[in-house]
């Protein structure tokens, strides 16, 4: 068992019942460290998405165990009871949209899960604001999400993502419509902010350009995870 | 933690404010209703108040004189004067008609009242400009809402009157303007026929050989001359001593002059209970039909509304928003709405409704609030369908497959 981070053992996930069962995932074993960001790359259908929704906590897996930074989240059933506080506190999304609330600015968007965490709301604007900053989009903190370019909005999300400090981010092609520059500046924020805040960050990607940049790397097939060593371009 | 409610709101201010205006001019027609029943409610009661009665004799067996026709004899005050407890007497008609002036006529309730002077029963308690009747024929005294003015000229069947006085707030229950006109022509208004009625009735009355006896001379001019005389009127308002009980001095004339006699809470009774009634219920119909209207309006804005952010709830859900969250901000909108159509409404029911509407419209401030809580309520229950559509909003809609 790693002390932080995510590991997955031995992970199921069947649809249906009978005849008309379907084995999504059958074996899936991934470890990421903290600081480590690893690609989960697999064709359609393979079961990427499902293999993210299990670990999203969304839905739940058939069989197998998750641990998260040193804590059991499931083993042959959710050993947690409040999974929404666990996506809110222990897993960060990042979506291959940025999926931007449009009805609050930028600083708001990223400072709503503290806010929904309870904090107040100075202390998490500030919190947001500083993750802008590192982010390099703090000037356009009052924009409203319609106002800014694509680029500018996968990074407020990808700081939506951090904001909670979580010991996992969850990138599910966060790259796909962005141009190769973009691509690789978004997989070198993750990198960077992977290494800051000790989080591990597992990117879910069928992007030949950004492939290259992982040191590991997990191919999903027939619902079945098989490690590679990449190349791991160093940025 | 911020208000997601009116952020949205906020942002999408243009669709809230043209359907807050668009509900707002519904709810100020559903107050509007409330206004026009209490404005009927207040019309009764004025006439009530204003009449200065505390007692009313009519006809025996009959909800008269304002729910039912009641006609007794022109002489009855006489007798129920002299009763013990009876401070004033006096009688009374009223015909509702049009009453011409000049090229235009106005529907009113013209009230014949007796000779006397102000506080008599029936005269209007005050005027706001010329003075009461002091002649005993063709003079008028006009409530202003029939829009007429001193000096003006008015027909009444066959005969002119000049309005020597203006009074106020004297209508009918059902909210016509009062024309205060002399007891004797109002009497002999009720049943003025034109001339060549008059003509047919006496040949008529002469070609009967029950009242043209040649060994009777005499006989057929006194019932011709019967004929042409009013000697009822529709009732008697009395007034009672001080000291006396209303209900004891109502319950002595009935004993002894064999007359129906109403007391002030039982004529609001009827009035109220009966005269409009059936008013009552459509008003109160309409209420139901505009207040469904209303809530079908917010739930389809509301439904709409929250169907164009199911991606947003679903990653609101993903990253940990409480369901709770989610529902406030849907109920918060939606009541949101309502206060918005709720001010849209008061202020087009105080400012446009209500001063050009035909009919008198009282605008309680209870009324007010009570709209106002249905409203709140009627937008809470309406956001229920749009509340539980997003509940089911499953959060891994957020992911992408």
């Amino acid at each position: 068992m790693i002390e932080k981070g995510i590991k997955i053992e031995d992970l199921r996930k069947r649809y249906g019942k009978g005849d008309t069962a379907v084995d999504a995932l059958k074996n899936v074993n991934i470890h990421v460290a903290p600081g480590e960001v690893v690609g989960l790359v697999g064709p359609s259908g393979s079961g990427k998405t499902t293999l993210l929704k299990c670990l999203g906590a969304v839905i739940e897996p058939t069989g197998g165990r998750m641990i998260l930074g040193e804590e059991v989240i499931y083993d042959d059933g959710w050993k947690v009871r409040d999974l929404r506080a666990l996506r809110r506190d222990k897993i960060g999304f990042i979506f291959q949209a940025p999926y931007l609330i449009p009805f609050l600015d930028v600083t708001d968007n990223v400072a709503l899960l503290p806010m929904l965490a309870g904090q107040p709301n100075t202390a998490a604007r500030q919190q947001a604001l500083e993750l802008l900053q590192a982010l390099d989009i703090d000037h356009r903190a009052r924009a409203m999400p319609s106002q800014l370019s694509g680029g500018e909005q996968q990074r407020v999300a990808i700081a939506r993502g951090l904001v909670n400090r979580p010991p996992v981010i969850l990138a599910d092609e966060p790259t796909a419509p962005l141009d190769s520059e973009r691509a690789l500046a978004v997989i070198r924020i993750l990198n960077d902010m992977a290494r800051q805040f000790e989080t591990a960050i597992i990117v879910v990607t069928h992007d030949e350009k950004i492939i290259p940049t992982f040191k590991r790397i997990y191919h999903i097939r027939d619902g079945v995870t098989y490690e590679e060593t990449g190349e791991g371009r160093e940025f | 933690m911020i208000s997601l409610a009116g952020r949205d709101i906020m942002h999408a201010w243009g669709k809230f404010v043209f359907t807050g205006l668009g509900l707002g001019l519904l709810i100020g027609v559903t107050l509007s209703m409330a206004g026009i029943y209490r404005g009927m409610v207040d019309d009764a009661k004025a006439l009530l108040d204003n009449s200065g009665a505390d007692l009313w004799v009519v006809q025996k067996d009959t909800l008269g004189p304002y729910a039912e026709s009641s006609s007794i004899y022109d002489d009855t005050w006489r007798s129920i004067r002299s009763m013990p407890g009876v401070a004033r007497a006096a009688n009374v008609t009223y015909l509702t008609m049009q009453v011409r002036q000049g090229q235009q006529d106005v529907r009113a309730m013209v009230t014949g009242i007796a000779p006397g002077e102000a506080g008599t029963p029936g005269w209007p308690p005050y005027l706001v400009a010329g003075r009461h009747l002091t002649r005993g024929h063709y003079e008028a005294v006009a409530d202003i809402a029939t829009g007429f003015a001193l000096g003006d000229h008015l027909q009444i069947r066959r005969n002119h009157y000049t309005v020597v006085g203006l009074t106020r707030r004297m209508v009918s229950s059902g909210g016509d303007p009062m024309v205060f006109i002399p007891l004797k022509d109002a009497q002999e208004a009720q049943f003025l026929k034109d001339n060549d009625a008059i003509h047919q009735q006496r040949r008529r009355t002469a070609a009967n050989p029950a009242f043209n006896r040649p060994q009777d001379p005499g006989l057929l001019d006194a019932i011709i001359a019967s004929q042409s005389i009013n000697p009822y009127v529709n009732a008697v308002l009395v007034q009672v001593d001080k000291d006396h009980n209303a209900e004891l001095v109502a319950e002595s004339i009935r004993r002894w002059k064999r007359l129906t006699v109403y007391t002030r809470s039982q004529m609001e009774a009827i009035l109220v209970g009966k005269l409009i009634a059936t008013s009552a219920k459509q008003i109160g119909m309409f209420l139901v039909i505009l207040s469904t209207v209303s809530a079908a309006i917010v739930a389809f804005i509301i439904y709409t509304l929250t169907l164009g952010k199911i991606r947003e709830i679903a990653v609101l859900k993903l990253i940990g928003t409480r369901n709770r969250t989610i529902a406030a901000m849907i109920m918060q909108q939606s009541v949101a709405l309502g206060l918005i159509g709720f001010v849209v409404g008061k202020i087009t029911a105080t400012l446009v409704m209500a001063p050009i509407f035909p009919k008198y419209v009282l605008l309680e401030p209870l009324d007010s609030v009570r709209g106002f809580v249905v409203i709140v309520i009627i937008c809470v229950l309406s956001s229920l369908i749009a509340i539980r559509a997003a509940l089911k909003v499953d959060p891994a809609e957020a992911i992408g497959g």
